[in-house]
């Protein structure tokens, strides 16, 4: 197996090493009271060849991608791109730590993919269907309906080969 | 003047006022939106999570559409959408990919920064019918608009102004405050809500604290977290918060007195009418 750091490195175009633990990343991270590993432990569990407790962290999905980390490296790391490596490298190991969270970006994505663009109705339900969290949001859908915000309506590509070549290529 | 627009899909479902609004605005200021032929879906942020090439090859044909079949700048209301946009923008330029031919003719705009430029300000101002005096506001951009700058080429990526700018334009009283780019915690919501509850839960606090009476949004999973959310934020923390949230193009739509209100108005769930027929705005 590669080495851990060299692969993220690899993966995510950044010099993970560069990092001398200045915290920046860490203090500005608005979900960080809801992490296992802070950012900056992440990017030190990474030097130190940590593959497993990385990739089975929660920080990694908890991560909401706002880019305040990447924003304020003094080192210019892009360390949201790490993390979205490091989500991608979970995925692969088919053990990841928060379910449901992937279970939302899959079912983002199989609407996509059918479809070329979002279809909330859709996502939501093959979400539900994914997580059994069938009571989750139940006042706002009618609210949302109620107001033309959510449909069953389904607005799609019409070139969908193309979409379709897409993630074909995507290897997905 | 013709630009490409790029409305994504949040746009033709739960911020379809914020498509209603820009189309009406850009319209009543002389700019032509044509819609990017047979557009797809930018990947959003599941997208960069789970897959790279996705992330790149779906905001990349959109692009690769509107340099070809339309040869115009673009121009994008959703603050995702932009970010992914100008991502791929940025890869594609940096190294060669055959399966995107995209020469870098034509530019990439946040709706909001298009509108703040002088040229369209100039004209925005002359087209002012009712002032939006004594409503007092803050402005928040979210994360997507400016961040990383790398990116977004924005030039103030921890204090934007462009949208403080254009409110004060319109007469609004717009408060500074520190949360301007702060996260709302964006498709969190989905399965992780307490973590939403909880960030939006300080914006509204923050807001509140300098005496703003709304809050106004340019990206449509802010507008979704602080406006849909806020009956179970006042149960849960046992607040009682009335904020209106506005797309700051709903407020310009306002402010020059086009279109109906309650074509937009009725779409929130926190009805903003009550605070406009205080101001003696509605």
């Amino acid at each position: 197996m590669m080495d851990f750091l060299k692969e993220v490195n690899q993966r995510s175009g950044q010099q993970v090493q560069l990092c001398f633990q200045c915290f920046k990343c860490s203090l500005g991270c608005p979900v960080a009271f809801d992490m296992d590993y802070l950012p900056h432990q992440l990017i030190r569990l990474v030097q130190l060849g940590e593959r497993d407790k990385v990739l089975g962290s929660h920080a990694i999905w908890i991560c909401a991608a706002c880019e305040t980390c990447t924003t304020r490296c003094p080192n210019d790391i892009d360390i949201a791109r790490v993390i979205d490596t490091l989500r991608q490298m979970s995925l692969e190991t088919n053990k990841t730590s928060e379910p449901d969270i992937v279970a939302f970006h899959k079912s983002f994505m199989e609407t996509v993919r059918y479809l070329g663009k979002a279809h909330e109705v859709g996502m939501m339900l093959t979400y539900k269907l994914r997580t059994k969290r069938f009571f989750d949001d139940l006042w706002l859908a009618p609210e949302l309906f109620k107001r033309g915000k959510l449909s069953f309506k389904i607005n799609r590509v019409k070139d969908l080969g193309e979409i379709k070549q897409i993630f074909d290529r995507a290897g997905t | 003047m013709r630009v490409a627009y790029y409305p994504g899909c949040t746009l033709e479902t739960t911020a379809k006022e914020f498509d209603l609004t820009s189309r009406e605005v850009c319209r009543t200021l002389g700019i032509d939106l044509v819609e990017i032929p047979d557009w797809n879906c930018c990947g959003a942020s599941s997208a960069h999570e789970t897959n790279t090439y996705l992330s790149l090859a779906l905001p990349a044909r959109n692009l690769v559409k509107a340099e070809r079949e339309l040869g115009l700048d673009i121009v994008v209301p959703c603050a995702a959408c932009f970010n992914r946009l100008k991502t791929a923008e940025k890869r594609l330029l940096a190294g060669k990919h055959e399966d995107f031919p995209f020469e870098g003719k034509i530019k990439i705009y946040s709706l909001l920064s298009f509108l703040a430029q002088p040229r369209w300000k100039k004209v925005f101002k002359q087209e002012i019918k009712r002032p939006l005096r004594g409503l007092r506001a803050v402005a928040y951009y979210g994360c997507l608009l400016t961040r990383p700058p790398e990116i977004t080429d924005h030039p103030q990526p921890e204090n934007p102004m462009e949208m403080d700018d254009l409110l004060k334009v319109m007469g609004v009283e717009c408060l500074p405050w520190s949360y301007k780019t702060d996260c709302c915690g964006a498709s969190l919501v989905v399965s992780k809500v307490d973590i939403v509850h909880r960030l939006v839960k300080r914006l509204y606090d923050k807001a509140f604290e300098i005496g703003a009476e709304c809050i106004v949004t340019a990206c449509p999973l802010c507008h979704a977290n602080l406006d849909l959310r806020q009956k179970e934020i006042n149960e849960k923390f046992n607040t009682n918060y009335y904020l209106p949230i506005f797309y700051f193009t709903e407020l310009m739509a306002l402010a020059m007195k086009i279109g109906d209100t309650q074509n937009w108005a009725r779409g929130h769930l926190v009805n903003p009418s009550p605070l406009l027929k205080a101001k003696k705005i509605l």
